[in-house]
């Protein structure tokens, strides 16, 4: 069995920062690999795990300056790693879903997996769509959000819940081979062991242009364009106590006071 | 140059969102100078279908198929429904199912899709406006193509309550049997414990600054020293560290106590969803841009582990 993981590198942003045309200034970011792809790979490793001959494949879309944060999936028990740019990607300008899917798509028409799983969304741009359009794109089955997975091999169904709104959850069995979009929560993520981190850097990780995949570089193009990117206008009212923390803790007791809040 | 907008129900109730999407759909089609369309599928699509005759609807299109949402159905549905009447713009909700069938229609239409959008204009080609790096960050968004799908935040738009005077057609759809090809089971109630927090007066709601399990001691103290329950928002239910029943926001559940105190909170939108209807909020956070002072009434903009063990001194 094969389970392909869809991995992202994604910016996290200072809480001060400044903006740089429109993209956010270097300075205030620091790379970090996506934190739902997190959960996805943990879910893959617990498969591999808990069955005979699963082996699982993380791809990505993005630079070789990303090939740090991808080896975490590797050191974190990923057996191997797909890394996909092109000089037509980094000129399209801001992927959207559609664009990256096509490309997950060819990764996976070539891996042939039994089993995909992504996160849910990336913590940057956050559309939260790639997976189940690569579900599509590939006539593979999906379910999105999924915070419980129990997988039956023999009848080849994927019990799953589905995390929907409001406390409420969605059981549902979804025909495998599938795309399953992995929500935060559906287990708990493991630190790469020192021994992991020292295997991942000899583990195999391949750089493909898009000729190699099989797609057309002049068939790129994104349909969105970025025009502008600012921080959003603060609308707060809020009273904001000055001083030391005692002094702020002071005249907060008064107003919980106030409001009727006692020991 | 219509706008055709997919409801949104579960469990025979019909999604606030869907009414939402009305005002933002009306307001293109106005934009665009055509119709606003809608449409509901499954269910009891009678009622929904009354429900969403609402002002500024020119037709509402009923589907009777199913009971609850199966993306497979919706996503078939949807895309015959808008072959059918060729909406400029195609509108779906933002929520956990939104995004379980809007990208596999949009894919099939071969629209582009832009999801999660807070605002959106058709004055000079269609334009959206999204959140990015966890709202820190607002970008306008240029679609270039006559036709696309938009997925709309829940709770952006007021809701349409005005009564209209819509055509409601029902509409035939073909089900390819062998397409569906998951099955919804049931649902289940996140719970288990015995504490509601929705009951609670006060609540003592803790984020992902306060960093380690064992740092939560001084938040239980807190919520002792003021007779409060504590309560969280999601990085602390991932983590294990609070039980479930306790998350606060759109995936967990919405409070409105009289206070609600937000410690180490950012105040991301999933999580503001759950208590904006607090009376009271107050929020301790380093981070002076954090979204949470934009809707708290009161703040301390300093480090958690030195007002929240001051203010515990200060009720004892």
């Amino acid at each position: 069995m094969k389970i392909l993981v869809t991995v992202k590198e994604v910016a996290a942003v200072d809480d001060e920062f400044e903006i740089d045309g429109l993209a956010i200034d270097d300075r205030y970011v620091t790379a970090d690999l996506n934190e739902w792809d997190e959960y996805a790979v943990e879910a893959a490793v617990q498969i591999k795990e808990a069955h005979d001959d699963v082996e699982v494949v993380t791809v990505t879309v993005g630079p070789s300056e990303t090939d740090e944060t991808i080896r975490q999936a590797l050191a974190k028990g990923a057996d191997r790693a797909i890394r996909v740019w092109d000089d037509a990607l980094a000129d399209a300008g801001l992927l959207d879903p559609e664009t990256k899917a096509e490309v997950l798509a060819a990764v996976a028409a070539e891996e042939d997996p039994d089993l995909v799983l992504t996160g849910v969304q990336s913590a940057d741009d956050g559309f939260g769509a790639t997976g189940v359009t690569l579900a599509d794109k590939l006539d593979m089955e999906w379910g999105a959000v999924v915070n419980d997975l129990d997988l039956d091999l023999e009848a080849g169904v994927a019990s799953v819940h589905r995390e929907l709104e409001g406390g409420v959850e969605e059981l549902t069995d979804i025909e495998i081979p599938a795309v399953l979009t992995i929500q935060t929560g559906i287990n708990d993520p493991r630190y790469a062991s020192l021994r992991g981190i020292r295997q991942a850097q000899s583990k195999e990780l391949a750089e493909h242009g898009l000729a190699d995949i099989g797609l057309d570089a002049s068939e790129i193009e994104s349909p969105l364009e970025q025009t502008s990117l600012y921080e959003p206008e603060t609308e707060g009212e809020a009273t904001v106590f000055e001083g030391s923390p005692e002094e702020t803790a002071t005249e907060l007791a008064e107003l919980l006071a106030e409001k009727g809040v006692t020991s | 140059m219509s706008v055709l907008a997919i409801a949104e129900h579960r469990r025979g109730e019909l999604r606030p969102v869907s009414l939402e999407q009305l005002a933002a759909g009306r307001d293109l089609a106005d934009k665009l100078g055509g119709e606003l369309h809608t449409a509901v599928i499954g269910g009891d699509v009678e009622a929904f279908g009354a429900e969403l005759n609402r002002e500024g609807v020119d037709t509402v299109h009923t589907v009777d198929i199913g009971e609850e949402f199966n993306h497979d159905v919706y996503t078939q549905v949807v895309t015959q429904l808008t072959t059918e009447l060729d909406p400029t713009v195609l509108l779906m909700p933002n929520s956990v199912n939104g995004l379980d069938y809007a990208p596999a229609v949009a894919n099939r239409l071969d629209r582009p899709l832009v999801t999660d959008v807070v605002d959106i204009d058709a004055e000079d080609g269609l334009t959206a406006t999204r959140e990015l790096y966890g709202s820190k960050a607002e970008t306008t968004i240029d679609v270039h193509a006559d036709q696309a799908a938009v997925t709309i935040r829940p709770a952006e738009w007021p809701t349409i309550e005005t009564d209209g005077d819509a055509a409601i057609e029902a509409f035939d759809a073909t089900i390819d049997e062998s397409a569906v090809r998951s099955t919804v089971k049931g649902f289940e109630e996140v719970g288990g414990g015995d504490i509601d927090i929705t009951d609670a007066d006060v609540l003592v709601s803790v984020g992902r600054g306060i960093e380690e399990e064992e740092n939560l001691d001084i938040i239980h103290d807190l919520a002792e020293a003021l007779d409060a329950t504590v309560s969280g928002s999601r990085p602390l239910i991932d983590n294990g560290w609070l039980a479930k029943d306790r998350q606060v926001g759109q995936s967990g559940k919405v409070v409105t106590p009289d206070v609600y105190i937000a410690i180490g909170i950012s105040g991301a939108v999933q999580h503001v969803a759950g208590m904006k209807g607090s009376d009271t909020i107050v929020a301790i956070n380093t981070d002076p841009n954090a979204p949470i002072f934009d809707i708290a009434d009161y703040g301390i903009q300093d480090d958690l582990f030195e007002v929240v063990p001051a203010l515990i001194e200060q009720f004892q």
